[in-house]
């Protein structure tokens, strides 16, 4: 919506209440974690903004919970109990993300080749089951979950979590992937095989480099449910399966320290690179997809 | 052709694809070792049916096809051994040319990369792409992606090569020099070619012979002046060039000829070709259009000469198609030649048109 030579008085004061309108939306939306990026640097104890922060005072700033992230306890912090909680966190979290991705994307992806064949029968009815536990609340689902984990000892593992976090990532991987099978032309995988190539060796040379972006955005949704992820963990985790978010929801609960901004401050960096990487990724396929003209 | 000539054998295919209605109907054709054989027929008719079912992509219902005396139902298309060009080429858009012709050589892991190396500049030289190794498919025109997915078909050396409309994207004066370079190819290589066309002109400046599809069945497989000249049935005549019918019915036979009464009750001798018609039955007559000749001189004998009057006149350059009302077809075609002494008529004008009993061929009805 543009304003023309012809744009009358009203369609001129639309135009601008409208830009305003998404400036305020824009606002509300990142605002609060503009906010907080500064406030992880404070070198006070408590959430607020200092005086000596108002003031640009270098005094103001510090690093120490960021230290205190890392578990480098050489600052005396009477507010929080230093400890290496969020290092083994973030190390359970990125290792129960990465298996579970993997798993992911792989059935995803599987999974996604079938219902795309046009005689696969109920085709319409696995893939809503596929997708359901995007649907179905996260409160019905990790209880669920739960019970189900219990009786096969599944509970309190790694396995356990690992197992529960695929399910909740296939329908990112099944959805991407589907769609981008739909723009794959059937007839490159008929002249591969033609070609003298065995379908699994089609699918690596051939299929794969071409819905790879698919793949990889599917993956990524994927990877961040997992890591974001804290109701099935509360559900299922031991002490053993300490997560990231885990942490923080202890965290907010039992202490009000400025360590969570910082890694808040560190989770917001990351989801930044990650959906960087996807943007990236789509236009990629774009290119390559665009010139083929089919 | 003798057993040892044969490579492809179908032996009574069938396919249906809902179980209920057959798209090929018993089909039972020989193709010799480097014939350039090209399936013809309009869409629907079964003959993009019988490629894929030779590729491997589609399952016969019934029947079997035999590939150099093998029996290849259960075999799967990649232990075929046979090259496919697609109708939309089917090139690999994430590989550069020099990648997608190298495709079929690396899988077979018989040649180390120099030799893979050297097959696919020799390839790429064939069909006149020798500086584009390096670009990729979509960096290329329609005729120049047209010659790699045919150089990628040969670059195996496959001995049976399947082309499944492959020119149908091309514009048409592009599409007439591929048909010459395709069929040079093939004279060259000595390879097998199985074609598929609705384009009758492209099956026959290509082929060694052609089979015509129609409604699942082949309704005659000659070689291309035999096809244009003498077709069998009145289906190929007129799917095959431009054809003046008339409808009548036998009155009399007489050895290889027999007279014909049409609907205004003028009689037109004419050559028998359809066995099962006799006397008292229904015929299709089939007359070429630059078969007739105009207002023909006293000492030409033509044993039809019929009275007509122009309708039309269209100029075509090399000749004057002239729309004729005569015995009772509005539609009578007659191709004039542009020569220097060619007939000039008006519109409305009384012609006499002549023709000889073996360009007129009594047809099924």
């Amino acid at each position: 919506m543009a304003i023309h030579p012809y744009s009358t008085v009203p369609q001129r004061a639309w135009h601008y209440s409208y830009l305003i309108f998404c400036a305020i939306v824009f606002f509300f939306l990142v605002a609060p974690l503009v906010a907080v990026i500064p406030l992880s640097f404070t070198s006070g104890a408590f959430l607020i903004f200092t005086p000596e922060m108002l003031a640009f005072d270098p005094e103001g700033y510090s690093l120490r919970w960021y230290r205190l992230l890392i578990g480098d306890c050489s600052d005396a912090v009477v507010t929080t109990v230093c400890s290496d909680k969020w290092v083994r966190g973030a190390k359970n979290s990125f290792f129960i993300a990465i298996c579970a991705t993997v798993l992911a994307t792989t059935l995803g992806t599987l999974a996604a080749q079938a219902i795309s064949k046009p005689y696969m029968p109920f085709g319409k009815v696995i893939m809503a089951m596929m997708i359901s536990p995007l649907i179905v609340p996260l409160i019905i689902t990790a209880p669920a979950i739960s019970l189900w984990y219990s009786e096969l000892n599944l509970t309190q593992t790694y396995t356990g979590l690992v197992f529960a976090h695929t399910v909740l990532g296939i329908p990112f991987v099944v959805i991407t992937v589907t769609s981008t099978l739909v723009g794959f032309d059937q007839s490159l995988m008929r002249a591969a095989a033609g070609l003298g190539g065995g379908p699994v060796y089609n699918f690596f040379k051939v299929q794969m480099p071409l819905i790879l972006p698919g793949m990889i955005s599917g993956g990524l949704f994927a990877f961040i449910t997992s890591f974001d992820e804290v109701v099935v963990v509360l559900f299922i985790g031991g002490l053993e399966q300490h997560t990231l978010p885990k942490q923080m929801w202890s965290g907010i609960r039992q202490e009000i320290s400025p360590t969570i901004l910082s890694a808040a401050t560190i989770l917001v960096l990351l989801s930044i690179v990650l959906l960087t990487t996807v943007e990236l990724l789509r236009r990629r396929s774009d290119r390559i997809r665009g010139v083929t003209g089919r | 052709m003798s057993a040892e000539d044969i490579l492809v054998s179908f032996q009574g295919v069938q396919k249906s694809y809902d179980g209920e209605q057959l798209v090929v109907k018993d089909l039972n054709l020989d193709i010799a070792k480097g014939e350039f054989l090209t399936m013809l027929g309009p869409s629907g008719s079964g003959k993009t049916t019988c490629l894929m079912m030779l590729a491997g992509f589609e399952p016969a219902t019934h029947g079997e096809i035999y590939l150099d005396g093998r029996p290849i139902n259960n075999v799967p298309p990649h232990k075929r051994g046979i090259g496919m060009v697609f109708q939309n080429y089917a090139l690999f858009p994430h590989m550069t040319v020099a990648e997608n012709l190298a495709f079929p050589l690396q899988v077979r892991k018989q040649m180390n990369k120099a030799e893979v190396a050297e097959r696919v500049q020799k390839t790429l030289d064939m069909v006149q792409l020798g500086e584009f190794g390096n670009r990729r498919p979509m960096q290329l025109s329609g005729g120049q992606q047209q010659r790699v997915a045919v150089a990628r078909a040969l670059v195996f050396d496959p001995e049976l090569v399947l082309m499944d409309e492959p020119l149908g994207a091309l514009d048409k004066q592009l599409r007439e020099q591929m048909q010459y370079e395709i069929k040079h190819i093939h004279e060259q290589l000595g390879v097998t070619v199985v074609y598929v066309t609705h384009d009758q002109s492209e099956a026959l400046t290509m082929s060694t012979r052609v089979a015509v599809f129609n409604d699942g069945v082949i309704q005659q497989i000659a070689a291309p002046d035999v096809l244009y000249e003498k077709p069998d049935n009145a289906f190929c005549a007129q799917f095959i060039g431009e054809n003046n019918t008339f409808v009548g019915e036998i009155m009399s036979v007489k050895g290889e000829t027999c007279e014909v009464k049409l609907v205004d009750g003028s009689v037109v001798t004419s050559n028998k070709i359809d066995a099962a018609s006799a006397v008292g039955s229904r015929t299709t007559l089939s007359l070429r259009p630059e078969r007739i000749e105009v207002n023909p001189s006293a000492k030409s004998k033509y044993a039809n000469a019929f009275e007509g009057t122009v309708k039309e006149l269209i100029y075509l350059g090399d000749h004057i198609r002239t729309v004729a009302s005569v015995c009772g077809n509005d539609e009578f075609i007659v191709k004039i030649p542009n020569s220097s002494e060619h007939a000039s008529l008006s519109v409305g004008e009384k012609v006499k048109l002549g023709w000889t009993v073996e360009d007129c061929r009594a047809l099924d009805a």
